[in-house]
């Protein structure tokens, strides 16, 4: 089902929860919204299913308007953060309540029901009460009777932010394989941007009821329009550094009182037309460790003392103070950087943004 | 390096036993060193020590009265033959009180009150009064929930004899001045000696509603957002959502208030007392608890019958007892506290 979210809007008594929102999503896609909690992401997500109704815009489904259409009408499935399942039933009872409220007959709902919980894996636990049920188990349940209806769109609230973090991992696949199986329509909320980039074949970023940017994951990543896209997308996060830019004869070079950096003509002509400093983002792993540091690298290297290790198994996170400037980067863990190294760190400059302190917006990409 | 408080803190409680005689690291104060008979002595004196007020209210309030009862009813004491106390004389009471030519009526009469009171009013009405409360916006609820509180506020006797200023018979009672014709009919028939049911109803019902709804209240705001979100989506209306998911979840209060609500008015007769006195004519709104007291303490025929309004009393604990397991057993009290199964995925 195609999804057109237009102008859409939610304010309670001057309170906004959701500000012009506009996106449509493919058929068949899995959208998450991504962003920090009270963002607005989980009030858009109740306007879709029909919970909240909008302050202003319009939903449509297929085309169609369903700003008036009550929940049940909307062949929605949803899933909860808190599973929301019925206590006072057994599994089978949460599973087939929705086909029961469909009056399908006994021999239809007992069918259904089977099948649904056999492709979930909770075949043979029908009977049990859901206290009776791990955490993992009960967000099966819980997908079950999303999807037992066989609903035109699936809509997910945090589903895993209640799981430990092997299940998460492990339920994340399942979910992601199953929606493409069913091409399900699906909208997946979650403040999880690793969950978003996995899971996701676009993602809108929102902040304070605004939504910053709606892309393709790598989009997002390798060529974020806002500042707050950059910073959120990513983990461990973009580092920020102040610099001013400035360009003569076709050489560019990023300035503070702790760096000096050549950039590429094609990433820093827009921001060397700026006076005063701009944002300069750099990924921490756009960064390479240079053992000796040859003069003739000025201007393509970064020194610094090491102040902080974090291993992370597979490389460290290394917290490196530039003549003041806190940096984090991540660097090979068989170099073996200790506290108090002064180590240098040859940056990818092709792979720099840069950001207008003042509108927020990226000086890279339009 | 640098050590952290917390992780220190943490170190010590792990590696040496708690009441070792080491000063406590969040304290400072040293712990003296205690046996484990010691300890267990502590714990018991504890629990008895909370345990014990309402033991001892329960022991001093319910057991021995309900023993002085049981030993009452099978003597003949009353104040024509107060020089002979304790004279036994075995069933005489209880067989009196079984072939009481009234004693069909006032079992049908304490049935009909109990029930009828209970279910359209101190569970229908409460019920129906969260609901619908817990439906509007919160201010306007909260009005609704007070305004309904008030006659609580009054002191019973004020709000009794209000109501029976309202009732009483043409040309006195309120009703009976506002609407002298009701639906054609002569509102006459309406009043206190009437249909004295109906008055007896209401008056108990109206106080007795507020009860439970407060109880049902607190109950369905404490239901989770999401699963009413979720039994939307899931296509119930507001009629559903109701009997399958709001009723279910306030299982225990409905318990709690089915119970005590049949206790409390199975034993209260002091509004029956002061609206009607059990009339008008014989036995006509008289319910067993208001019997017993007047055969008690009520002067009958210049005489009280200590032992036998005993004897009423008795009879009507022991049924109230039964209807408290019946209750429990109807509800499945058991299945609500089974202990959860959780295993690993």
């Amino acid at each position: 089902m195609r999804v057109e979210i237009k102008n859409l809007s939610k304010a309670w008594d001057g309170v906004v929860g959701a500000d012009n929102i506009n996106l449509d999503i493919s058929d068949g896609d899995l959208v998450a919204f991504l962003g920090p909690s009270g963002c607005g992401k989980t009030t858009t997500l109740l306007m879709v299913a029909g919970i909240y109704k909008p302050s202003g815009g319009t939903i449509s489904f297929d085309g169609q308007v369903v700003n008036e259409v009550a929940p049940k009408d909307r062949g929605i499935g949803m899933v909860f953060q808190s599973y929301a399942l019925y206590p006072h039933m057994s599994v089978f009872g949460n599973i087939s309540y929705p086909l029961k409220l469909q009056k399908v007959d006994k021999a239809g709902i007992k069918q259904r029901v089977q099948k649904v919980a056999d492709m979930m894996g909770i075949g043979d636990l029908l009977d049990r009460k859901i206290a009776q049920l791990s955490g993992g188990q009960q967000q099966r349940v819980s997908l079950g009777r999303a999807l037992v209806k066989e609903p035109q769109l699936l809509l997910f609230d945090e589903p895993l932010s209640n799981l430990d973090a092997r299940l998460r991992l492990t339920m994340r696949g399942e979910i992601k394989r199953l929606q493409s199986d069913l091409g399900i329509t699906s909208i997946y909320v979650t403040h999880d941007q690793v969950e978003a980039m996995t899971m996701a074949d676009k993602i809108a970023v929102m902040s304070k009821g605004v939504l910053q940017a709606y892309d393709v994951p790598e989009a997002l990543y390798d060529r974020p329009k806002t500042l707050f896209v950059a910073g959120f997308v990513g983990n461990p996060p973009m580092n920020f550094l102040d610099v001013e830019v400035t360009g003569s004869d076709g050489e560019f070079r990023a300035r503070s009182e702790a760096i000096d950096l050549v950039l590429p003509p094609d990433r820093a002509e827009k921001a060397a037309a700026i006076k005063g400093k701009v944002a300069m983002g750099l990924r921490p792993e756009d960064v390479d460790l240079v053992s000796d540091a040859s003069p003739g690298a000025a201007g393509l290297t970064l020194g610094g003392m090491v102040e902080g290790v974090e291993p992370l198994g597979r490389e460290d996170l290394v917290g490196v103070s530039i003549n003041g400037v806190e940096m984090r980067v991540l660097v090979d863990k068989t170099k073996g950087v200790k506290v108090g190294d002064n180590i240098e760190l040859a940056v990818d400059t092709s792979k720099i943004q840069l950001f207008d302190k003042e509108t927020e917006q990226s000086l890279l990409w339009a | 390096m640098r050590t952290f408080g917390l992780l220190e803190k943490g170190d010590i409680s792990l590696t040496k036993p708690l009441d070792s005689d080491v000063p406590d690291v969040a304290t400072g104060f040293r712990r003296p060193q205690r046996s484990a008979l010691g300890r267990r002595f502590r714990a018991t004196v504890t629990a008895y020590g909370f345990l014990g007020p309402a033991m001892a209210l329960v022991l001093v309030f319910f057991i021995v009265p309900g023993i002085l009862l049981l030993i009452l009813s099978f003597t003949e004491l009353s104040s024509a033959n107060f020089n002979d106390p304790w004279s036994y004389i075995g069933f005489d009471n209880f067989s009196r009180l079984f072939t009481d030519r009234f004693f069909p009526k006032i079992l049908r009469n304490t049935f009909f009150y109990v029930f009828t009171t209970l279910i359209l009013f101190n569970l229908g009405l409460a019920l129906l009064l969260a609901l619908v409360t817990t439906n509007m916006p919160r201010r306007a609820g909260f009005f609704f929930r007070l305004v309904w509180l008030l006659p609580r506020l009054t002191p019973s006797v004020v709000y009794i004899l209000m109501w029976r200023r309202i009732g009483q018979a043409d040309p006195f009672g309120i009703y009976n001045q506002l609407f002298p014709e009701f639906l054609g009919a002569s509102g006459g028939n309406l009043f206190l000696g009437g249909s004295p049911w109906t008055f007896v109803i209401l008056t108990n019902g109206f106080i007795g509603a507020s009860f439970g709804m407060i109880i049902f209240t607190s109950a369905l705001e404490s239901i989770p957002k999401d699963l009413l979100t979720a039994a939307k989506v899931d296509g119930a209306s507001l009629w559903r959502i109701i009997r399958d998911i709001k009723i279910p979840l306030i299982k225990w209060p409905l318990l709690f208030i089915s119970t005590y609500q049949t206790l409390s008015l199975l034993t209260s007769f002091e509004y029956i007392l002061l609206l009607t006195d059990g009339g008008p004519g014989l036995f006509t709104t008289e319910v067993w608890a208001l019997t017993a007291y007047k055969r008690a303490f009520a002067s009958y025929a210049g005489n009280s019958q200590w032992a036998f309004g005993a004897t009423w009393a008795i009879v009507l604990v022991t049924v109230a007892l039964i209807l408290a397991v019946g209750y429990v057993k109807m509800f499945k009290f058991n299945e609500l506290i089974e202990e959860p199964r959780i295993e690993n995925l």
